[in-house]
């Protein structure tokens, strides 16, 4: 090696390197607006509670109201639904965790941990297919309900049974459960 | 650029213009005079009618901006007035959405093109590179032009497309909220996607800038794949090649002109003419013609991280093709082995294709998982084992050589005949 290249560094060196990091901690900063104008803002966080009235729901009627700009299926189940749902035994599904916000992130995905009341009678679930985000068919009395008579997702072949759980195709998790509670004997709240 | 210049100013204004700023010296090296081998065939005019594709979709585009509205509640309406009211709107219309289509058609002839003659092999690996790059971008600009009329496949492609990076781990969903910019897409995605669909056609063109300028630098290949020996080889772009590339330019265009006049509607699906409706998604939803191989092998995969990470390589392996090829041959015509495995690929592209028009079950599905397996196993075996084990064909000394010898074999048979 020369003389040159062990040589000291100097103040010059020293001016450089402290302008250089200066000037990318100054374009770091400026750059966090521009890429967090992106995010979701106030009023589209602040649409994340709203009230259903589900008075007028019989049993084996669903609804299909909007939550955040989607879609959330409110079906209030036949014995018969109820039944199907139970007699699975877990270890046989593909996501065995309840994917239920108002349960602890462990809880196992048995029936009871899905539905929203003691009952089992009302499934509150947001009718987004966990494959791509399709809405899956299984809402209206005529629409196909896949294998396990549930819901069935058209875009890539998912099939979910009567508490919303994967039970065949590529979707990878259960239907999400959102915060849901009754605040009255006729009102859910979602959110 | 690499070459010595050959412009003469004749003017004195020429002449004061080339010391100050020396544009029509670059324009005449590059454009008038530059040197391209004697025998390039039209698989070779698709570039030019690239251009001309990139250029049709920015005039129309442009003015399609001047009448469309980028917002959920109106977009739908405004696209209908713009088919409807607009002077000549439907015209205008009609033409960026067929040409996205002809756009991708020339620029798939092209890639073909390439892979037949070799032209990702050293020393053009980084004008492939930089061709793939445009291609990923053209992939991005349709995806997000296509979302703009907010009819129901604009909304569900989006949808289903966004959640693709809901796959990835831990911070899947914060990526696509922040994609959104909101909890679905909505009104705020529709804005943004308004903002770079204008944007991305002008990143295109500074590629294809790189791209013109690595070309320049290397120089054309050619049918026979070899390289330019000396000034016999080469004719100059114009008049030679500027005549040949508008041949083919006018017959693209009447091609082009037939499904603007004849069918517009034809490479389109009908269920975009219904209003974007967040909650009814539609029976059947599939992307535009172009985009179905990767649909393919999206939904080949049955596990979803897995079926986004495939996909993804399925671009991404053209990156390095120039080094998974171990030949050092480069033109199809003396590889009797790879031409064989090109048709195969070419076949197994367009199989992908259709299976990603259907339902992915039953035998679809095992036929889109062999394809896509075929898709891989070409790239990473097929392209490497070939270089070694095959025995190419005695390659022409020169390029003058081999047009001269196709001429003598095309004489003798007229004499032949005359006979």
């Amino acid at each position: 090696m020369s003389e040159k290249d062990v040589k000291e560094p100097t103040r010059r060196d020293f001016i450089f390197l402290a302008t250089g990091a200066l000037a990318v901690a100054g374009a770091a900063s400026v750059a966090w607006p521009l890429v967090d104008q992106m995010n979701p803002d106030a009023t589209a966080l602040a649409l994340s509670k709203i009230e259903v009235d589900v008075s007028q729901i019989e049993r084996g009627q669903s609804i299909t109201v909007k939550w955040r700009g989607k879609p959330v299926f409110i079906r209030r189940r036949t014995d018969e639904e109820i039944q199907m749902a139970s007699r699975v035994e877990l270890d046989s599904l593909p996501d065995t965790n309840a994917r239920n916000y108002n349960l602890s992130p462990e809880s196992s995905a048995s029936d009871a941990n899905r539905a929203l009341d003691d009952n089992k009678e009302w499934l509150v679930m947001v009718g987004v297919c966990t494959h791509l985000g399709c809405v899956p068919k299984g809402q209206s009395l005529g629409d196909a309900k896949g294998d396990f008579g549930g819901w069935y997702c058209p875009c890539h072949g998912s099939h979910y049974d009567t508490a919303g759980r994967i039970r065949k195709g590529p979707a990878p998790k259960n239907l999400d459960i959102p915060n849901a509670e009754f605040i009255n004997e006729e009102v859910i709240r979602i959110g | 650029m690499s070459k010595e210049s050959t412009y003469i100013p004749k003017t004195g204004f020429a002449k004061w213009f080339d010391q100050r700023l020396p544009l029509p010296r670059m324009l005449h090296d590059n454009i008038n005079a530059f040197p391209t081998p004697r025998n390039l065939n039209y698989w070779y005019t698709f570039g030019g009618i690239l251009t001309f594709c990139l250029v049709t979709q920015i005039i129309t585009g442009i003015v399609l901006a001047m009448h469309y509205t980028a917002d959920a509640g109106l977009a739908f309406a405004s696209v209908e007035h713009i088919m409807r009211n607009v002077n000549y709107g439907w015209l205008i219309r009609y033409i960026h959405a067929v040409g996205a289509s002809m756009f991708f058609l020339a620029v798939y002839v092209h890639i073909f093109r390439g892979l037949y003659y070799g032209s990702y092999k050293a020393p053009r690996e980084m004008l492939w590179i930089l061709g793939v790059v445009i291609y990923l971008l053209m992939v991005i600009t349709a995806f997000m032009g296509y979302v703009l009329p907010w009819g129901q496949m604009s909304f569900w492609g989006a949808t289903v497309i966004t959640n693709l990076f809901s796959a990835l781990p831990v911070v899947g969903t914060t990526i696509t909220e922040w994609l959104w910019g909101g909890f679905a897409v909505d009104n705020a995605t529709l804005k943004r996607f308004f903002s770079l669909h204008y944007l991305m056609p002008f990143m295109i063109f500074g590629v294809v800038i790189l791209h013109i300028w690595s070309l320049h630098v290397t120089g054309n290949n050619n049918p026979v794949g070899i390289s330019v020996k000396d000034k016999q080889d080469t004719v100059p772009f114009s008049p030679y090649y500027t005549v040949k590339d508008s041949v083919s330019l006018v017959i693209f265009i009447i091609f082009f002109a037939w499904f603007i006049f004849f069918n517009p509607n034809i490479l389109g699906h009908s269920d975009n003419y219904i209003m974007a409706d967040p909650l009814v998604t539609p029976a059947h939803i599939v992307p535009e013609w172009y985009l179905l191989p990767f649909y393919a092998i999206l939904r080949a995969i049955p596990s979803k991280l897995g079926g986004v990470l495939v996909m993804g390589a399925a671009i991404g392996i053209l990156f390095v093709l120039p080094w998974l090829d171990t030949s050092k041959v480069r033109s199809a015509t003396f590889r009797p082995l790879y031409k064989q495995f090109y048709w195969i690929f070419l076949v197994n592209c367009i199989v992908l294709g259709y299976l990603g028009s259907q339902n992915p079950e039953g035998l679809f599905l095992v036929a889109s998982r062999i394809c896509t397996a075929y898709y891989f196993i070409h790239f990473l075996i097929v392209f490497p084992l070939l270089g070694l084990i095959e025995k190419p064909k005695p390659l022409p000394e020169s390029i003058t050589k081999s047009v001269l010898e196709r001429m003598e074999i095309k004489n003798m048979k007229q004499k032949s005949v005359e006979a």
